[in-house]
């Protein structure tokens, strides 16, 4: 709690200046790296890292029953583990409000842009393919949401459909790779001291007072939000953030497709 | 399957015109037991909120000495919606619009003149028709009100939708399952701020802000209804 306050301190006094904590622009993201495909055992998987933070995604099939409202469609998770690794303060135990947002989130920003064809995923009467997207959150630096996005996206991105025969999955054949219709990224703003950072760092984000987080798609588009916290924002924020969401979405998706 | 088409000559299919509201009641104060409370009656929803406090906070430790901690918890009554009988206990979903919607309060309720102390805010959605936190946010408001905790302002809301490719004001179930995005958003008319924003669904930078401006306009008649609400809990009946 003390070593917050003076980590708080610290970032409002440079931020005062126009600087971060930590030398970059208010506007910039940490470098960002991803690994595709480093699971053989998992059909998708990846792992994002921006700056320090990780989260490893993985993707798995199973064969469900599809949604009542949408008979002929897969279904489609996303799940999200703060791992007690992560984070001193991350704890064993059911998930809490916290990375149930993070996963809501994500999903959402998936779902809404229909990154995935759910049409694709139908079997047979009353059987479809579930793909399980499972966020592993492996260290927590700050600005979990975005990496946790690239994760999920990197994954998908690189996911195989294993061969569906005589009512099973076959699970070492595959009929090939998931289709991806588009991409969707986030991008994750902290409102600290009424200053607007893009990609916060840990000791910004115990300084914040609340997030907007927009999810952007291919075709200019934003496709999911997320407003979190007790920070208020203006319209004029609203509207300059969302312009900048896209524009960093173009370059955080060049970098999944790369 | 076909299409259905829900927006005929700007007429949608509850007769409502883009830009008009359900019909609205509130009542404040229906509740004995709790500090505050309030009922709201927005189209076929029918949602209660109450709110306890400010009391001792609990646990002990999770005092804070310098503020009121606010607790949020909204929940969906097994019985609230038209389809099957729903589980009991909170979702994902219901975890999630409980944490955005006491961030709201924890925005305009003055905490720091309660410290070492707890706000509990419930919302329970008894019949659901499409945008239920809204709503519940709405009445929550009502209902802090009517507890005589103080705030910076009596918040509220409205979600627009994108149905037939059109920008709705207040999605209704149908609009909600049919329509291809949705877009919750609480404001302050006071400080003219977003409180709370979600979207699912592909739209254009230019689409979101005309959604934003259409939430501050219905956020107007709404708060109309919330104050009168208020006035009319005093109203002394004549008796003959």
């Amino acid at each position: 709690m003390i070593m917050n306050e003076v980590k708080e301190e610290f970032v409002k006094e440079m931020l005062k200046t126009g600087k971060r904590s930590d030398g970059r622009e208010l506007l910039q993201y940490r470098k960002i790296k991803l690994e595709k495909g480093l699971l053989p055992n998992a059909e998708g998987s990846c792992l994002a890292q921006i700056g320090d933070s990780k989260v490893l995604a993985g993707v798995k099939f199973d064969i469900v029953e599809p949604y009542k409202d949408r008979p002929s469609e897969g279904v489609f998770q996303v799940n999200a583990e703060f791992l007690p690794l992560a984070h001193p303060e991350f704890f064993a135990g059911p998930p809490d409000e916290r990375s149930i947002e993070l996963a809501r989130v994500v999903d959402r920003g998936i779902r809404s842009a229909d990154c995935v064809n759910a049409k694709k995923l139908y079997l047979e009467e009353g059987k479809a393919l579930g793909i399980y997207v499972d966020l592993y959150i492996m260290d927590h630096c700050g600005n979990l949401i975005d990496t946790a996005a690239l994760a999920a996206m990197g994954a998908l991105l690189n996911t195989k459909v294993p061969k569906y025969e005589e009512k099973a999955l076959i699970r070492t054949e595959f009929t090939g790779k998931l289709p991806i219709v588009r991409s969707a990224v986030v991008s994750s703003f902290e409102k600290i001291d009424g200053k607007l950072v893009l990609d916060a760092n840990d000791e910004e984000e115990v300084s914040s007072e609340g997030r907007l987080s927009l999810a952007t798609c291919d075709g200019d588009l934003l496709c999911a939000a997320q407003k979190s916290g007790k920070a208020s924002f203006s319209r004029e924020e609203f509207s300059s953030l969302m312009d900048i969401a896209l524009e960093k979405g173009k370059e955080l998706r060049n970098l999944l497709n790369g | 399957m076909e299409k259905q088409i829900l927006i005929k000559n700007g007429i949608r299919n509850d007769g409502r015109g883009i830009l008009d509201l359900r019909p609205i009641k509130i009542t404040a104060g229906v509740l004995k037991k709790a500090d505050g409370s309030a009922m709201i009656e927005w189209g076929k929803n029918k949602i209660l909120a109450a709110v306890y406090g400010p009391r001792e906070a609990f646990p002990k430790h999770a005092a804070n000495p310098n503020r009121a901690n606010v607790n949020c918890k909204y929940s969906m009554a097994p019985f609230s919606s038209l389809e099957e009988h729903g589980r009991s206990g909170p979702n994902r979903r219901a975890i999630e619009i409980g944490k955005v919607a006491k961030h709201v309060f924890e925005n305009v309720i003055l905490t720091n003149q309660f410290p070492k102390t707890q706000i509990d805010i419930s919302i329970e959605i008894l019949q659901s028709d499409g945008g239920t936190r809204i709503a519940g946010i709405t009445a929550a408001a009502v209902a802090l009100a009517d507890a005589g905790i103080p705030m910076k302002d009596l918040v509220q809301g409205v979600s627009v939708g994108k149905v037939d490719g059109q920008l709705v004001v207040d999605v209704d179930k149908i609009e909600d399952n049919l329509g291809t995005s949705d877009i919750p958003v609480i404001v302050s008319l006071r400080t003219n701020e977003i409180l709370l924003f979600q979207l699912d669904g592909m739209l254009e930078k230019k689409e979101i802000e005309t959604a934003i401006d259409y939430s501050f306009e219905a956020a107007k008649a709404v708060r109309a209804l919330q104050i009168e609400a208020l006035k009319n809990k005093y109203v002394v009946e004549e008796s003959g």
